[in-house]
Parts: structure tokens; C-alpha cells; sequence
């Protein structure tokens, strides 16, 4: 039985649609990511997962329960981290893990297994206030309390977003180590870079699963073929490109600019003649392979 | 029981840490009593007056002494000119003149009746009327005084064939003071309750940590329980504070039960409570909240009858204090404070106030909603 099965749902806040028609299994177990820009409805999906939102439509089971007239038993097997930082600030880092075991009806001790590898972290600073800690510190607090009654199903709403690049590592290590305990991890964020590690991802945008599937077989099936243009003035690169009425697709990927054809083949050396002639210099013209960005920014243009 | 001992727990820890909220709970009391019941007094001390006696005789010298004699009056100038005491007026340096006219012992002996002039600042209504009953009080006196006088005893007799003798109860003394202590103490355990909880619920929504309690499996009971009783404790331990000091300061008489009065105060603070909280569930800011809580404080505070009392108030005015809790408590603290009255006298508005309480513990029990 999957873990979580959403069916057909859709969810409108007055006369916009958060979420159109969305469906997908998780299977137990399963990290799973979901990949959008902001506004695209991930955590409008996430809260209807974690009860606290009713759907318009469709059908929504996490661990066999109903999220609208299960919610009782639901909120025992669910751990949620939302996305702004939401525990108390006045309350030291013990404190609030201590609250949360309580009205979980636990304690620190009987699941202290769980959020070791995490909580040893933060634990020097156990008995500052939440609100002193680093972003990165009180997102390992924020896991540290979301896990701490031993969820089957942990959600999590753009753990990684404004958190800098090490502590994001970090984090995303945690996580894979918490799917090897068996939990089934539910996580949403903008970094392209973090799908890599999921299982499987979703692509979502305004309200629509785009595409779904295991990163490497989403790059896989990736259409088309992708050629990387570098040269000394990235704007003014990505301005002269977007004149090549050969190219299908032009948008900046670091420092350099992915491209793709209408067709699948590409005149590199006229393309490299005609930047020249523009005035660009250290021109550099090759074929790529695509990355999870890429398939989402082509899903994107569709 | 766990749950809420432990919520309990967190709303203390959260509250004694708040660097503004413990520091004003200590001093509230203390700040609003001792300023508040010395100045909000209308016994009138020291009013200016202008003298403009044109007479110059020894009657109206009389009368001028004895204004000057009462501890309530202070002289502020004389002059001939009435002009000059307007002057006064108007810049509100006198409160009030007094204006003997040419010719005022004359009429007196001769017509056996004169004629004075008081002219008295107004913009205060209330104050003016002191003013007059003061100086009406002193006038008669006088006259009193002069009619013995110049008759030998006989008119006085005359003049007074009923006399009348009052005896004040409840506070002999006329204290005002002892009037308004209680009534600061209604007002303070309203404001610490009604404002505490309906900022508590809104800034857990503004910090998203209501988020985070949603999910868990709290039960809605557990969240208004461990809500609403640190407020109702600190808001009592706030009234047996205010009381102590009351009595150490003031000397305001406990002369009827505290137990009844705690009593009430309870079915009160939960009538108050509930209101809070439901203010808080219904508004998304701590701005927000703050407004409409001031503004339902401030009516229902002027309408209590603090200042002046509800039976003066228009027919309207008590229909609509039907609503008012404050002017409920106002009433009762008053009453079992200086009268000594026990439930049997109140149980009408004690009953009134636990309807009251139902309601509004209902109407925030159903608005909360742990699911959007």
C-alpha cells in the first residue's frame, strides 16, 4: 500500500487555483521530492497532507487515513516541518523539544535514537533561546521537533530555503539517513540541485504535476539536445543568443547559457561566427548534458 | 492532564521571560491605584476665585473672609472692576468670582434682601456645580450667621423649622478614594486578562507556531484550557495584589466575604477571557487585535459606572450595560467590598454573569478551528 496517495485534488483560494487536479502515489519508504517555483501550490498540497487544509476535490490517503475525517489519528503518524521557522522563540532549544515530545505524549528519551545524529549538533546550545539560534540551527531544531514522536510520514515545506550551502548539505545527509530508518520523507524545494537526491520527484507548476519520476530516467528522457555557450559577458551573451533564430530555448545556467535547437542539430561554428562578429571574446561552444533544471525549464516553456 | 500541565508550563516560562509583560504586571497595580485613585477625585480643593466687592462694607468683608477662611477656596485677586476678574476667567486663572454690588449691606438692612453675583467657569459641568454647592453652602452660612446677629438669636429659630440630620452609610466619611479603589481593581484585572489572551492566540498565528500545534494531535479543549488559565491566574493573583495594596494605602474596608468576591472575579475573568480569545481568533494581526480590544475596553469601561454611576445614566444607556460585563463586576465589587453584601444580594448579577460567561466561552470554543 503506498503511503500516501493523492487523487484528483484541487484546491482554489477564492477565484485562483492553488492546485489543479493533482495525483500521485509515494510508496513507503520513498524520499520524495517535489520540485516548483514559489507560488507553484507545494505547500497548499503539503498542508492539505498534514490536515490542516480541506480540499475541494479529490481524494487524499496518508498511511490509509483520511486527512479530513482522520485527522486524529493522522496527526500521531505525521512529523510536519513547515516553511517559515514556527517554534517558540522565547522557549530555549530543550524546551521546545521537550514541549513537543509532551504533547505528543512522549518523551526526549524514548526517541532520542531518531534525532541523535541532528540534536547532538545543536545540543551545546540546548539552553539558549530558539530565536538566538543560526537559520541552520534552528532548521535542525525544527527536524529535531518534527521528529521527535517517531512520524511514519515526515513532510517537509522548503527545509533548505535560506539556509547557506553547507548546512543545506548537511541537512540533506540527515534526511538520507532518516529514509534508511524507514520513514517516508515528503520534501519541497527550489533548488534544483537538491532533486538529484530524491528517490523520485514531482515537477509542479501553477497548481499542475508536470512530470513525474526518478531524477536520472526524468534527465533521461530529457528531448532534445542541449549545447552550453560561454563567452566573457554572460548578459550580453544571453541577449545576442536570444537573436539566433535557430535556438529553441536560451536561459543562463551559472555562468554560462544552455541552449536548445529547433532542430537537433546545431551549426556550431556559425554560431561561434556569429558571436564573434558580435564582439564577443573566450567564445565557447559545446554539447551538454542536461540536468533535472533543464528538464524543468523545457517543461516550463511548453 | 499531562498535556495541560505542561501547556501551563509553557505559558509561564513564556510570560516570565517576556522582559515588558512581568515588569508591568508587578507595577500596574501599583502605578494604577496610587495615580489613578489620588487624581481621578472630584472633591474640589483650592478653587481660584476672582473678588470684585464693590460694597466694601463689613458685611461683604464678612463674606469674603469666610470664603477665604474655607480650606476649598483660594483668593486669586480682588479688584472693583468685574472686567478684571473676566480677564481671570478666561485665562483660567480664576475658577470662579464673586461679585458683591454697591449697596449690598444697605439692601440688606434696609429691604432685609440683597443680591450676589457668581460667576463660575462651566466647560466642566460637574466641577461647576461642586463650585456653586460649595460657595451656596458657605453663602447660607453666612447668612444664617448675620440674620442671628443682627436679630439677636430670634430669626434663626424662625427660619429653621426642620432641620435635618444626615448620617452617610457604607462610607461615612465620603472618601472618594475608598469608591474608586475597587473600581481601578475591576478595571485592572479586565485590562491584564482581556489583553494578555487576545494578543497570545494572535502572535502564535503571526510567529506560525500555531502551525506547528495544529498538527499535533492536541486536543481543542487541551489548547483553550492551557490558554485561558494562566491568564485567569495571573488576573487573580493580580486582583489579591491590588486588594492588599488597596488596604495598605488607602485603608479600603473588606467588610463582605472575599471568598464570594474570588468567586465572582472567576465566572468574571471567564466571561472576559472567552472574549479575548475569540477576538483573537477572528483578527490576523496583533494590530488588529489591539484595536478592536481597545475600542470595546474603552466603551465598556466609560459605560461601567467607574466615574459616574450607571442609575444617572439614560434608560438607553443602562439597556446597553445589559452587555457590559465591566459594569456587572463594578457593581458587585462595590457592593461586597463597602456594603458587605453577601451572594444572597448579588446572586441576580452572578447568575447574569455565568449565562454571560457561557456564551462567550461557547462562541470561542466554536470559532477555533485547528483546520482552515
Amino acid at each position: 500500500m503506498a503511503a500516501v496517495t493523492v487523487d484528483h485534488i484541487s484546491k482554489h483560494y477564492g477565484s485562483t487555483a492553488a492546485l489543479r487536479q493533482a495525483s500521485f502515489e509515494v510508496d513507503p519508504g520513498e524520499l520524495f521530492g517535489l520540485i516548483g517555483p514559489d507560488g507553484a501550490g507545494k505547500t497548499t498540497l503539503f498542508r492539505i497532507l498534514t490536515t490542516l487544509l480541506i480540499p475541494d476535490q479529490g481524494q487524499v490517503r496518508v498511511r490509509g487515513y483520511d486527512p479530513v475525517g482522520e485527522y486524529r489519528k493522522l496527526r500521531r503518524l505525521i512529523g510536519y516541518m513547515p516553511g517559515d521557522f514556527s517554534l517558540y522563540g522565547d522557549l530555549t532549544v530543550e524546551e521546545n523539544l521537550d514541549f513537543f515530545a509532551t504533547i505528543f505524549d512522549t518523551t526526549i528519551e524514548a526517541n532520542y535514537h531518531l534525532i541523535r545524529d541532528i540534536y547532538q549538533q545543536i545540543e551545546p546550545f540546548k539552553r539558549r533561546l530558539a530565536k538566538n539560534l543560526s537559520g541552520g540551527m534552528q532548521q535542525k531544531l525544527a527536524l529535531s521537533c518534527a521528529l521527535i514522536h517517531k512520524p511514519e510520514v515526515l513532510i517537509l515545506d522548503e527545509p533548505t530555503t535560506g539556509v547557506d550551502a553547507v548546512s543545506r548539505k548537511e541537512f540533506w545527509d540527515m534526511l538520507l539517513k532518516l529514509k534508511q530508518q524507514g520513514i517516508t520523507i515528503l520534501v519541497s524545494t527550489p533548488y534544483m540541485d537538491e532533486a538529484g537526491l530524491c528517490d523520485r520527484v514531482a515537477l509542479i507548476q501553477q497548481g499542475q504535476l508536470m512530470k513525474m519520476d526518478a531524477p536520472a530516467r526524468i534527465i533521461e528522457a530529457f528531448p532534445k539536445k542541449l549545447w552550453i555557450a560561454k563567452a566573457d559577458h554572460p548578459y550580453r551573451l544571453l541577449l545576442d543568443l536570444r537573436e539566433w533564430s535557430d535556438l529553441a530555448a536560451v536561459y543562463p545556467f551559472g555562468d554560462s547559457m544552455h541552449l536548445t535547437a529547433h532542430s537537433d542539430d546545431l551549426d556550431e561554428t556559425r554560431l561561434k561566427q556569429f558571436l564573434r562578429e558580435r564582439n564577443h571574446t573566450s567564445v565557447e561552444v559545446a554539447r551538454a548534458n542536461p540536468t533535472i533544471e533543464d528538464c524543468f525549464m523545457d517543461l516550463m516553456n511548453q | 492532564m499531562k498535556t495541560i500541565r505542561f501547556l501551563l508550563q509553557k505559558e509561564f516560562i513564556q510570560i516570565l521571560r517576556n522582559r515588558t509583560m512581568l515588569p508591568l504586571i508587578i507595577l500596574m497595580p501599583f502605578i494604577q491605584l496610587i495615580i489613578l485613585v489620588n487624581a481621578a477625585t472630584f472633591d474640589m480643593k483650592n478653587i481660584d476665585i476672582y473678588v470684585v466687592d464693590q460694597d466694601l462694607s463689613s458685611t461683604s468683608r464678612g463674606l469674603v473672609d469666610k470664603f477665604e477662611a474655607s480650606p476649598f477656596y483660594h483668593l486669586e485677586g480682588r479688584s472693583f472692576n468685574v472686567e478684571d476678574g473676566r480677564e481671570d476667567l478666561l485665562t483660567n486663572e480664576a475658577e470662579m468670582i464673586l461679585n458683591i454690588p454697591e449697596g449690598f449691606e444697605r439692601d440688606l438692612r434696609r429691604k432685609n434682601q440683597a443680591s450676589l453675583q457668581l460667576l463660575i467657569n462651566a466647560i466642566n459641568g460637574n466641577a461647576a456645580g461642586l463650585i456653586q454647592a460649595y460657595s451656596n453652602h458657605i453663602i447660607s452660612g453666612y447668612n444664617q450667621h448675620i440674620a442671628v446677629e443682627w436679630t439677636q438669636g430670634v430669626a434663626a429659630q424662625k427660619q429653621q423649622p426642620l432641620e435635618v440630620v444626615y448620617s452617610y452609610w457604607y462610607n461615612p466619611e465620603m472618601n472618594y478614594k475608598i469608591y474608586m479603589v475597587p473600581g481601578i481593581l475591576v478595571i485592572l484585572v479586565t485590562i491584564i486578562s482581556l489583553f494578555l489572551t487576545a494578543m497570545n492566540i494572535v502572535r502564535e498565528k503571526e510567529m506560525g507556531t500555531i502551525e506547528q500545534i495544529n498538527v499535533t494531535p492536541i486536543k481543542k479543549y487541551q489548547f483553550i484550557i492551557g490558554k485561558l488559565l494562566p491568564f485567569l491566574i495571573i488576573a487573580l493573583f493580580e486582583l489579591a495584589f491590588g486588594l492588599l495594596l488597596g488596604r495598605l494605602i488607602f485603608d479600603v474596608p473588606i467588610v463582605g466575604s472575599l471568598w464570594v468576591l474570588f468567586g465572582v472575579t472567576v465566572v468574571y475573568l471567564l466571561v472576559i477571557l472567552g472574549f479575548g480569545l475569540f477576538l483573537s481568533e477572528i483578527s490576523d494581526s496583533q494590530q488588529q487585535v489591539m484595536f478592536v480590544t481597545f475600542f470595546f475596553m474603552l466603551v465598556f469601561i466609560l459605560m461601567s459606572g467607574i466615574f459616574t454611576p450607571t442609575e444617572s445614566m439614560p434608560d438607553w444607556a443602562n439597556k446597553v450595560n445589559v452587555i457590559n460585563p465591566i459594569a456587572y463586576l463594578m457593581r458587585i465589587i462595590r457592593m461586597i467590598l463597602l456594603k458587605g453584601s453577601g451572594f444572597a444580594d448579588i446572586w441576580q448579577e452572578f447568575y447574569s454573569l455565568l449565562i454571560y460567561a457561557f456564551l462567550s466561552l461557547g462562541l470561542a470554543v466554536w470559532r477555533y478551528r485547528k483546520t482552515a
